[in-house]
């Protein structure tokens, strides 16, 4: 008996070991992430009225994505480099199927596959950066125009497929994680300059593509009280429930805005008004300080890996995250418009869990290879 | 730093892409400080106007779902209708021990184990804290009672909403459908906004066929509430539209008709217009009462429901296959004639048994000695099988196929209502598919007269029929002949498809519609006992049809046996219409346990048309002939 709780104990230390000794997980992220999903699954159990299965269930997908991440952190970059135009193309795929398919069925997301539904667009938010680094990995840098017009090429079609789905936030999400990358990469600023001057130009062309319901979240943030019934009334409930949390907010559990269900999508786009809510400017900004910690560290892995295509894709990966948690924080805040972005790991909902814990796997693998060859 | 041996330009590379690295994080920085910033602002500043329209957020949604739009028959008779009723509502939150809660309740309100089973199930479908309904259709008594102990039951209440109705019970059960609450599967197709507030939805017949005419537009009220979330008042009401009225082509009085005719036996029976497609009757005994689907059915009565025998459940009507036997006829007669492979006064020599060439078997006549030499209308009038033997030997199997197809055998009709059945049509390639077996010559023989794997619905029988007696133009089949918004606003037809023309020659068609006036009105006819033509202002054309349940043991054949014994063994149809010259009804019934068609299903036809044609001529029918039936139809036919 004893040689056998011996012997399994002998066998989890081993195995303990392999997972933290080399290749090492970089400690202060997976404690920030670890924090984040502990933070998220606390607040999720409050928003969905103590509803244990629905926390289960994230609880699972997180433990999916941990897998994932463990796994993705003991493959080599180069190896992962080499995987990655295939990965972008299979993303690049689906999303071509779910076009196809999707055709005629309003705005459809989701791709069913039998055992698992799953929204390809999130798959591209993380082999977006990682293609746009592959391509710019042998390239002389900073990129010269001709690698700046392949790369809005790469980052077009994807975008392209998504907006038509339709699901305008998440293209625009897509194309901003692959301009991060040349960004990275040393795009001179002049030129970051006229590309920004060429988009502002092209903004109002961009207005006659959209389709009347975004027009009409654009419009119904410009103007919120218009149409207190329809998205207007989410922006003001949204405030009203961040407002009305003060300090220290109302406690766990304790916020009105969300039980009395004038709060839509409180388990989802909305959960940031939900902590807002409950938790008060003291939770908010421990969240937003957690984000930043996790980002900064990204940051500092990407600036210390051995090459170009690690340094480029930790380093956009980072920059994406935070960019979520800016769009979803402003979103709830009545601070930009509503568009369906899901606030990083603390949002109910699997593909994006999953899928940004596999990124942090990448990260993983950077930082763990650093000193080797691969 | 850890680039030891590195290239002056990777260290570059890394030097700069620090810089970057930073200048991005302090963009993000930024960028994270101007969010919290907001949140300091709606959080700090902003958070006594805040707090106050939180505590002040009183007004409240409220959907309001949209009346059922009602069914009515093409005379504005009522067949489905919607009464108010009174339900028991809980919301689950604010009630602190459910079971306890519901057996005290129980004691007030007598609840039974299935509101308790489909309670729990409603308690998943909803959430926490929107009423789920535990009991509908309260009696008077029980909303006293409950009004009396209402203070003991927090989070309970009785609220008015209102319940499908079928006045008629069974007669339209299988027409009509009936509405049942929405499950789980349901809950996940519809669309949430257009369903919110609603409890039921179609679930069978018109009512899941047309359930997006029936439903409407919900609407909403903004409420103001107090502290206890009571409702105080309306601030604002945007009433909900109503799903539109459905008109059908069916009548009430030919359905009744029809059902009495039945007296109890177990069979089915349609009768379309030729000239349009309109259903008129459309009639499965035995059936059921829908109104105890509408709030749920108890298991008890369910399983009574299941486990009969008869099968009231089964749309016998359009789901029910039947080998349609001698009713063939007609349609392969004129098959002969159209494809040019018989003139009509081309005649066949019966003697009693039929021999394909060099084959020993022989294929038997009802007349044990033959009916003698017999023409195409001598053929149909005496139901002779050998001229339809050789028919179908020469016609092939391929041939024969293709042109009962056209007349819709084999797939089904596309009348406007769901999970229709298309029956048999027996072909080579079907045989191959369903049992991996050969087909025989022996097999297109007894096609040709409805015998063998055959199946067809009473549906495609009568929709064969209509096209027939409209010169061979082919109607879908419909039920649904105009909508409307409300009673005061006029009805929009319901656009129908256009027909097509099967047939090219009128003269054949002629040719077999004096045979199946033969069969009715000549002493030969196969009909003709049971009298059906005798006494009736029009001329009848029909065609008898006794098709075997079960195949024979032996080649011995006792027609003298008795009649108990016949119908045990037998499927009886007749199908006929009328007026012959002017057809505006074409019928088809089957008995399930008949002896004979002509004796066993023809009375019945007699008494459908008898309320269509001559007990109640509606204005718009010609005025009857005044030439004695028999007389007109005797003269064509030779015995």
């Amino acid at each position: 008996m004893n040689e056998l709780v011996a012997s399994f104990g002998g066998r989890a230390r081993r195995i303990a070991r392999r997972i933290f000794s080399r290749p090492r997980i970089d400690l202060p992220l997976a404690i920030g992430l670890f924090a984040l999903a502990l933070a998220g699954l606390t607040v999720l159990y409050s928003a969905s009225n103590l509803n244990t299965s629905m926390v289960a269930g994230q609880a699972s997908r997180f433990l999916i994505g941990a897998a994932l991440l463990l796994a993705v952190s003991r493959i080599p970059p180069s190896l992962l480099r080499a995987w990655t135009p295939w990965f972008y193309l299979l993303s690049c795929i689906l999303l071509l199927v779910l076009t196809v398919l999707g055709e005629g069925r309003g705005a459809d997301r989701w791709l069913d596959l039998g055992v698992i539904r799953f929204q390809p667009s999130e798959l591209m938010k993380l082999a977006m950066p990682m293609m746009i680094a592959w391509y710019l990995h042998p390239r002389p840098l900073p990129p010269r125009w001709r690698d700046i017009a392949a790369v809005g090429i790469l980052t077009g079609i994807p975008a392209l497929l998504i907006v038509k789905q339709p699901d305008l936030g998440t293209a625009l999400l897509v194309v901003a994680s692959g301009m991060f990358v040349l960004f990275l990469a040393g795009l001179q600023w002049w030129k970051i300059g006229a590309m920004l001057a060429a988009l502002a130009g092209a903004a109002p062309i961009a207005w006659h593509f959209l389709h009347d319901y975004q027009r009409e979240r654009v419009l119904t943030f410009l103007h919120p009280e218009n149409d207190p019934l329809g998205t207007g009334w989410h922006i003001i409930q949204s405030m009203i429930a961040v407002g009305s949390g003060g300090l220290a907010g109302k406690g766990f559990n304790q916020g009105t805005q969300s039980k009395l269900e004038f709060l839509p999508e409180h388990t989802t786009d909305f959960i940031f008004a939900v902590l807002g809510e409950e938790f008060g400017l003291v939770g908010v900004l421990v969240l937003l300080a957690l984000y930043v910690f996790i980002v900064g560290r990204c940051l500092w892995i990407a600036a210390n890996a051995r090459d170009t295509w690690s340094r480029l894709t930790a380093g956009a990966l980072g920059l994406a995250f935070m960019v979520y948690v800016i769009v979803n924080g402003g979103m709830v805040s009545g601070f930009l418009p509503v568009v369906g972005v899901p606030l990083p790991l603390v949002s109910y909902g699997g593909t994006s869990a999953i899928t940004l814990l596999t990124g942090f796997g990448v990260v993983m693998s950077i930082h763990a290879h650093r000193k080797w060859t691969p | 730093m850890n680039g030891h041996g590195e290239l002056p330009d990777e260290r570059a590379k890394r030097a700069r892409f620090g810089r970057r690295a930073l200048a991005g994080f302090a963009i993000m920085l930024a960028l994270v400080l101007a969010v919290a910033g907001r949140f300091v602002y709606l959080q700090v500043h902003e958070h006594a106007e805040y707090s106050t329209r939180a505590k002040a957020n009183r007004v409240r949604l409220r959907h309001l779902p949209p009346p059922r739009g009602l069914i009515y028959d093409r005379e504005g008779k009522l067949l489905a209708d919607n009464i108010p009723a009174f339900r028991l509502d809980v919301i689950p939150d604010k009630v602190q021990h459910m079971d306890a809660m519901l057996q005290r309740l129980a004691m007030v309100v007598p609840l039974t184990d299935d509101d308790i089973r489909r309670f729990k199930q409603g308690l998943r479908q909803h959430r926490t804290f929107e009423q789920v309904p535990l009991k509908f259709r309260l009696t008077e008594s029980e909303r006293d009672r409950f009004a009396v102990d209402q203070w003991q039951f927090p989070g309970v209440s009785v609220d008015p909403y209102l319940t499908r109705n079928y006045p008629y019970g069974a007669e339209f059960a299988h027409v009509t459908g009936y509405v049942g609450r929405i499950d789980e599967k349901e809950q996940a197709r519809l669309d949430p906004d257009r369903y919110a507030g609603t409890t039921h939805v179609g679930k069978t017949g018109l009512e899941k066929q047309y359930e997006d005419l029936l439903h409407g537009t919900p609407g909403y009220e903004l409420v103001e509430v107090n502290a206890d979330q009571r409702p105080l008042r309306v601030l604002q009401r945007v009433p909900a539209k109503p799903g539109r009225n459905l008109y059908l082509t069916i009548d009430e009085r030919l359905q009744r008709a029809t059902i009495t005719a039945f007296a109890g036996q177990t069979g089915a029976a349609v009768a379309i217009d030729p000239r349009n497609g309109n259903v008129l009757a459309m009639v499965t005994v035995p059936s059921f009462d829908p109104n105890l689907f509408v709030n749920g059915i108890s298991q008890a009565d369910y399983s009574a429901l299941l486990d009969d025998p008869e099968k009231p459940l089964l749309n016998r009507a359009m789901r029910g296959g039947y080998p349609p036997g001698s009713t063939v006829k007609p349609f392969i007669g004129l098959g002969g004639l159209e494809l040019g492979l018989r003139k009509p006064d081309d005649t066949v020599l019966s003697t009693g048994t039929f021999y394909i060439p060099g084959v020993a078997r022989g294929y038997r006549d009802d007349q044990r000695y033959g009916a003698g030499r017999v023409n195409l209308m001598q053929a149909i009038t005496q139901s002779v099988n050998t001229y339809f033997y050789s028919l179908a030997l020469q016609m092939g199997i391929g041939r024969l196929d293709q042109w009962m197809a056209k007349f819709g055998f084999g797939s089904p009709t596309g009348i406007d209502l769901p999970d229709e059945t298309g029956g048999v049509l027996p072909s080579p390639e079907w045989k191959r598919k369903t049992f991996k077996q050969p087909w025989y010559p022996g097999e297109t023989v007894i096609s040709g007269i409805g015998q063998g794997y055959w199946m067809v619905t009473p549906m495609q029988m009568a929709h064969a029929l209509a096209s027939l007696a409209d010169g061979g133009r082919s109607y879908t089949p419909h039920l649904l002949a105009a909508t409307s918004e409300g009673l005061e606003t006029p009805e929009t037809p319901y656009p129908q498809a256009p027909p097509r023309q099967l047939t090219h020659d009128p003269a054949d068609i002629a040719a077999v519609m004096q045979g199946m006036l033969g069969v009715v009105n000549s002493p030969l006819g196969t009909a003709y006992k049971a009298g059906i033509g005798k006494d009736f202002p029009y001329l009848i054309a029909g065609k008898t049809g006794t098709a075997e349940r079960y195949s024979r043991t032996s080649e011995a054949y006792n027609t003298n046996r008795n009649a108990q014994y016949l119908a045990e063994r037998h499927r009886a149809w007749f199908i006929c219409f009328a007026p012959a010259d002017h057809p505006q009804i074409a019928i088809a019934v089957v008995l399930e346990r008949g002896a004979w068609g002509g004796s066993a299903a023809a009375p019945i036809a007699r008494k459908m048309l008898d309320q269509w044609l001559a007990d109640t001529p509606p204005s718009d029918r010609p005025p009857p002939i005044t030439t004695p039936a028999t007389q007109t139809a005797a003269a064509p036919i030779t015995p």
